[in-house]
């Protein structure tokens, strides 16, 4: 798929809560050709401070414009929360392979949707784009105000049900405990589980993918230098060898990872 | 006025001195999205051994002040590989093809590998990486020592006619003494720098935040060393020296060519802007008219001192 380098207007930019960012950008090429689990990798500031993009998820995509939800944790992401309406930012994408679907509905189009943390970024639009199937979405965090997306995976249509650590929401331990839960009740055979999220948790998932027999899709992150494929920085252990997240990724099948 | 700005490493003739930095443009097909690859100067590829490579733990890179550090440890598909599958793209684009490569056991694999590139008609010119700073269980590089470079060089030297460059690494005392060998041995041009050794440091887990722990540091931030060592070699040796380390722009490009370099190569900011590339030559080609220089040549080592 062909890679866009462009100059992209910001349309709106606004605080969700606490640290977290909505953003949504003019880009109609990116747009036009990105799927859920894609990102694009951004150049905040044209100085040598930060000197790397930072690559983000793609979190939806509503006609010629795309989306971005981010967490400030550094000084790259401080600099882009600053921008303001109508400035431009050099991004690059849609980059990486993004998630496998189907577009036709089958009997048992059901599907689990794994987040942890900022792992709803990229699961958001693959929602969006699922819409037609039914979708339990499964969030998780450390606490209630950590939860994100709820809301608006909700107003997608989805099942939510949430978890977090400390138990001031919804199911208290692990979002992939929860899912053992919902596997073991049995009420629920998903096609497919996607999940986004730590390491750890996407380690968890694949464990139970495994033990229930189900195909697992899961969205990977790795430190990147390019993005692009080029610096072979951000790769992953894989039963067919080192594979590059941004490029055979950030989605791997979960069979297909050697941990 | 007309302005040239075609070069040449030896017999290898370049339309413009822009080349691309081996490790920081893959094998040019990840960047055909962002740039007409035929108005680069040259394709320096990632660097191939005989056998294919795995390379390198995660996490490889990471940055630092105005750079990054990288640990890749040279992975790369091997000779065969790159033959059946990224020589085709690398052919089509008809403009020189310098092949990178580097050797586990010296000097058998560089002799075998120049035995072999010598049948590819469409690679130019090789680029001897004896300067790579990642490759496990090595303590030494044979481009940290003077006599082991002069070997390599000349044994390699004797098999093959294709422009033949060696890659030097700046973690030496004296470089122009290192780039000397190379000369005597018979190479046809320098290339330097290949990055510089360095470590950072997660303090909350007290661990390297590149997994092999010491990795090389590039990008803006080793420039003026590279600047400077460009310039040292520049007055030590007669054959061309090919420049790189940190060219970001048109100007950090100018640097190196006033400094002494006849080419210069981009690296890290690859990464950063992909097109950068393709940028640095129109703007070489503005700097020439607007200081009314003919020839890009006349600018080689032309600083006032």
């Amino acid at each position: 798929m062909k890679n866009f380098q462009l100059s992209a207007k910001i349309l709106s930019q606004k605080k969700i809560k606490g640290n977290y960012w909505h953003c949504e950008l003019a880009a109609p090429l990116i747009a036009k050709n990105a799927c859920p689990g894609q990102f694009i990798n951004i150049r905040v500031s044209d100085t040598y401070d930060p000197l790397l993009r930072r690559p983000l998820s793609i979190h939806g995509v509503k006609g010629t414009k795309i989306k971005i939800f981010y967490k400030v944790v550094g000084k790259a992401t401080e600099i882009l929360a600053r921008k303001k309406k109508g400035e431009l930012l050099d991004i690059i994408g849609p980059l990486g392979n993004g998630f496998a679907f189907g577009k036709r509905k089958t009997e048992n189009g059901k599907q689990i949707l794994v987040a942890g943390g900022m792992g709803v970024a990229p699961l958001m639009f693959l929602a969006e784009r699922l819409k037609k199937t039914t979708i339990q979405v499964l969030v998780g965090a450390r606490t209630r105000e950590e939860l994100l997306c709820i809301n608006d995976f909700k107003q997608a249509g989805c099942l939510v049900s949430v978890a977090t650590d400390d138990g001031s929401a919804g199911f208290q331990g692990r979002v992939s405990d929860l899912l053992k839960q919902l596997l073991q009740e049995a009420q629920f055979r998903p096609q497919t589980i996607y999940a986004c999220g730590p390491r750890l948790m996407l380690k968890a998932v694949a464990d139970m993918a495994n033990e229930y027999a189900l195909a697992a899709q899961l969205s990977l992150e790795e430190h990147m230098s390019c993005g692009i494929g080029a610096c072979l920085g951000c790769v992953v252990k894989t039963k067919g060898g080192l594979k590059r997240v941004c490029k055979e990724g950030p989605v791997f099948a979960a069979k297909e990872l050697a941990w | 006025m007309p302005t040239r700005l075609a070069v040449e490493i030896g017999k290898l003739k370049l339309s413009n001195p822009v080349m691309t930095a081996s490790g920081t443009f893959g094998y040019a097909e990840e960047f055909q999205d962002f740039m007409e690859l035929k108005k680069l100067g040259a394709i320096v590829t990632k660097t191939l051994t005989l056998k294919p490579r795995q390379g390198n733990a995660a996490p490889r890179t990471c940055e630092t002040p105005a750079g990054m550090l990288n640990s890749i440890g040279l992975e790369n598909p091997g000779l065969e590989i790159f033959i059946q599958d990224k020589l085709p793209f690398l052919k089509k684009i008809g403009i020189p093809i310098v092949m990178s490569i580097a050797s586990e056991e010296e000097p058998e694999e560089f002799l075998e590998l120049v035995s072999r590139i010598n049948l590819i008609p469409e690679v130019a010119a090789v680029e001897l990486n004896i300067s790579c700073p990642n490759v496990r269980g090595k303590n030494s590089l044979i481009a940290q020592d003077a006599e082991a470079t002069y070997q390599i060089v000349q044994e390699v030297r004797k098999r093959t006619d294709k422009v033949l460059i060696t890659k030097l690494s700046p973690n030496v005392t004296s470089i122009g003494e290192i780039a000397e060998s190379a000369e005597k041995a018979g190479s046809d041009a320098i290339s330097l720098i290949n990055t510089l050794g360095g470590m950072s440091i997660d303090v909350q887990q007290r661990k390297p935040k590149v997994s092999s722990g010491i990795a090389g540091l590039s990008g803006p931030a080793i420039r003026p060393v590279a600047v400077r060592m460009v310039w040292e070699v520049f007055n030590k040796v007669k054959i061309p020296v090919i420049g790189m380390g940190g060219i970001t722009d048109v100007p950090s490009a100018l640097e190196f060519i006033i400094a002494g370099a006849t080419a210069v190569s981009v690296g890290t900011a690859n990464f950063i802007n992909p097109k950068i590339s393709l940028a640095i030559v129109s703007g070489l080609k503005e700097y020439l008219v607007s200081n009314k220089i003919a020839d890009i040549q006349e600018l080689v080592g032309s600083l006032k001192i």
